[in-house]
């Protein structure tokens, strides 16, 4: 069906971010706008996800161009649930930002380029042409290379060169990757390329072309073993940056395998052995690389790889219920890990550092806000009823189903760590008693009453939603349930598109 | 570095570059041309009085910090392509007068569009050139 108001939360991004430049410099002008536009933003994107989920998917052709030859942008569920969570996300992340972002920062324009960043991310979401992908992939990448470099010091820059290096890298791979599959079909539609590739017999080829674009979003999305700029990376910028990469970044790497692996090139049996192979190992090195970090934003890096490997996993096995278990834990990642950085923000803020050597006692100082913590931490998890816990099941069972014991094993081992890590992370900040308490820079308790309501109310807002994931699990597995028959069976889109 | 025949050079360069410019805009919807080159010309006009007045004089002839100018161009740009959703059309849809105007041709959101660009071209060449001119000494 054609609707002409898909766009909207892109729209609403780009106009927050050009009155913010109007606004240039006026800091308190810019928060408010901030604000505004993302509450805009989730508004207008829950009322084009509940219109795709009552209703079905939802096409605007740009300028009015018919499908294969225009830019097509489609509004299915996959797409619809991950704009709904990117808005909601945006906005805990502008809500934090407002305190949590020195002023220097925003004078040179941190808010504006954060809303092209939340921008991009919607786009890529909604495209439905494969070039138009690459574009939105760009606009994400420079803002992110903005932000990574705002503020210059030393340490920053350093992680944004191979922060860059790599994800330049990636794009001249996901690059390449069009360009093979233009060269075989002639299209860029992403719809006409599902029908097209089905009628070449060259299998070679287009398995050379699925290569380009899993090296293309492999690294993007930091999967074993091209994952080594993200935690050399992450932990520089300040935390509501950080937030933003951890939480949205990646996931947009492993929304575009999801896509492009079931829509343009089902993978072959040999893809699908390597994909495996890579989750399983994604997992084990997001281990090793977590068991001895002593800073949690360094662990939390490291966590993010490791679970970047169940999603991963879940595509890799290609059956019905393994997208089921993969894309639940894409819907609950997207709002934990955003709000782990977040939360990482807000224990530097208690205690000056983020290190375990200068944590601890934070449960004595501060029980209620230990207590939201908690519910991040435990639906990070998995403890049943919170959100980690229920796709979790369906991996298990899917990759018993299919007999892939070393993904098992890496599940298995990845939620004992995941586990482990969390409970050394709880008795070292939370329960131990500090070294020296004199020492502590708190820079929370000074804090006007206002200012902390901007840094733990988007913190409560994600651990709600993760509460409500696990709650209101039936409703969101129900939404898995069709996005899974939505990607299994594309014929719908294809139709919806090219009609 | 001041010298009187730059200085009387670019007197009459500026005018004839940023005429040039807007030639160069109004042209590009079916000759080469457009917002992009066109704010390139306009870009150089500035940087050639640059040179001869120093960047502080050019900063006070252009009134509004180059900022305000990709600001502007931006909404402009963004507005042209969020109009047509008004009228009910995809955005992005070119609509257009149906009288045509003397010298300038028909007009229509692409023409708004490509003003728009010009502007933002503008504006972020001069904050560079600017930026760094002002920092390096």
């Amino acid at each position: 069906m054609i609707d002409n108001h898909i766009l909207a939360t892109v729209l609403i991004q780009l106009f927050t971010a050009i009155l913010q430049l109007v606004f240039w410099q006026k800091t308190l002008t810019q928060r408010i706008l901030s604000v505004l536009g993302s509450t805009l933003a989730v508004c207008f994107s829950i009322e084009l996800f509940s219109k795709v989920f009552t209703g079905e998917t939802l096409v605007m052709n740009a300028a009015g161009w018919q499908a294969p030859f225009g830019i097509v942008f489609v509004a299915d569920l996959f797409s619809s649930t991950l704009v709904v969570l990117t808005s909601l996300a945006g906005l805990a992340i502008s809500l934090f930002s407002c305190v949590g972002i020195s002023k220097p920062r925003l004078d040179y324009g941190y808010f504006p380029v954060f809303h092209f960043l939340i921008m991009g991310l919607t786009g890529a979401f909604l495209t439905g042409d494969i070039f138009n992908l690459y574009v939105w992939f760009e606009v994400i990448i420079i803002a992110s290379f903005v932000l990574m470099t705002l503020g210059g010091r030393k340490t920053q820059l350093e992680g944004s060169v191979k922060y860059m290096a790599l994800n330049i890298l990636a794009s001249t791979f996901f690059l390449t990757g069009i360009a093979l599959l233009y060269g075989l079909t002639g299209t860029l539609n992403m719809a006409d390329l599902a029908v097209k590739i089905r009628e070449i017999d060259n299998p070679y080829l287009i398995e050379f072309a699925a290569i380009f674009f899993l090296l293309g979003f492999g690294t993007k999305s930091a999967i074993f073993p091209l994952y080594y700029w993200l935690p050399s990376s992450y932990h520089t910028p300040p935390s509501a940056v950080a937030a933003t990469f951890g939480g949205l970044l990646t996931k947009v790497g492993v929304y575009a395998m999801f896509r492009v692996f079931t829509l343009i090139i089902p993978p072959s049996q040999f893809m699908q052995n390597i994909l495996l192979f890579l989750a399983a190992l994604t997992v084990l090195t997001g281990i090793f690389g977590m068991v001895n970090k002593r800073n949690i934003r360094k662990l939390f890096s490291y966590l993010i790889i490791c679970h970047i490997g169940f999603m991963i996993g879940g595509l890799a096995l290609f059956t019905k219920t393994a997208f089921l278990g993969g894309i639940t834990y894409l819907i609950h990642d997207i709002i934990v890990k955003t709000n782990l950085f977040l939360v990482a923000g807000l224990m530097s803020f208690m205690r000056g550092s983020a290190n375990y050597d200068n944590l601890g006692g934070l449960y004595k100082d501060y029980p209620k806000i230990s207590l939201i913590i908690a519910v991040v931490l435990f639906s990070l998890v998995g403890v049943p009823p919170l959100s980690g816990f229920w796709p979790k099941i369906y991996l298990f069972g899917a990759s018993l189903d299919a007999n892939a014991y070393l993904f098992f094993c890496a599940l298995i081992l990845g939620s004992f760590f995941t586990l482990s890590v969390v409970i050394k992370l709880w008795s070292e900040a939370f329960w131990k008693e500090p070294k020296n308490r004199e020492k502590l820079v708190d820079k929370f308790t000074v804090l006007p009453s206002k200012k902390k309501v901007f840094l733990i109310l988007p913190i409560g807002l994600l651990a709600g939603i993760s509460l409500m994931i696990g709650l209101n699990i039936e409703f969101v597995i129900q939404v898995a349930d069709r996005i899974s028959d939505e990607l299994l069976d594309s014929s719908s889109y294809i139709q919806t598109v090219l009609k | 570095m001041s010298s009187i025949i730059l200085k009387t050079a670019v007197r009459y360069l500026l005018p004839i570059l940023l005429l040039f410019s807007i030639f160069l805009l109004l042209r590009g919807h079916h000759l080469p041309g457009g917002g992009f080159v066109g704010g390139l010309v306009a870009s150089i006009a500035f940087v050639l009085h640059s040179f001869a007045h120093g960047t502080e004089n050019t900063l006070k002839l252009l009134k509004y910090n180059p900022i305000r100018f990709i600001a502007m161009g931006l909404l402009l740009a963004a507005c042209s392509m969020f109009i047509p959703i008004l009228w009910g059309y995809p955005p992005m849809t070119a609509l257009w007068v149906d009288r045509m105007i003397p010298v300038v041709g028909s007009i229509g959101t692409a023409l708004f569009f490509d003003i728009g660009v010009y502007i933002v071209v503008v504006g972020a060449v001069l904050n560079i050139l600017f930026t760094i001119s002002l920092h390096s000494h």
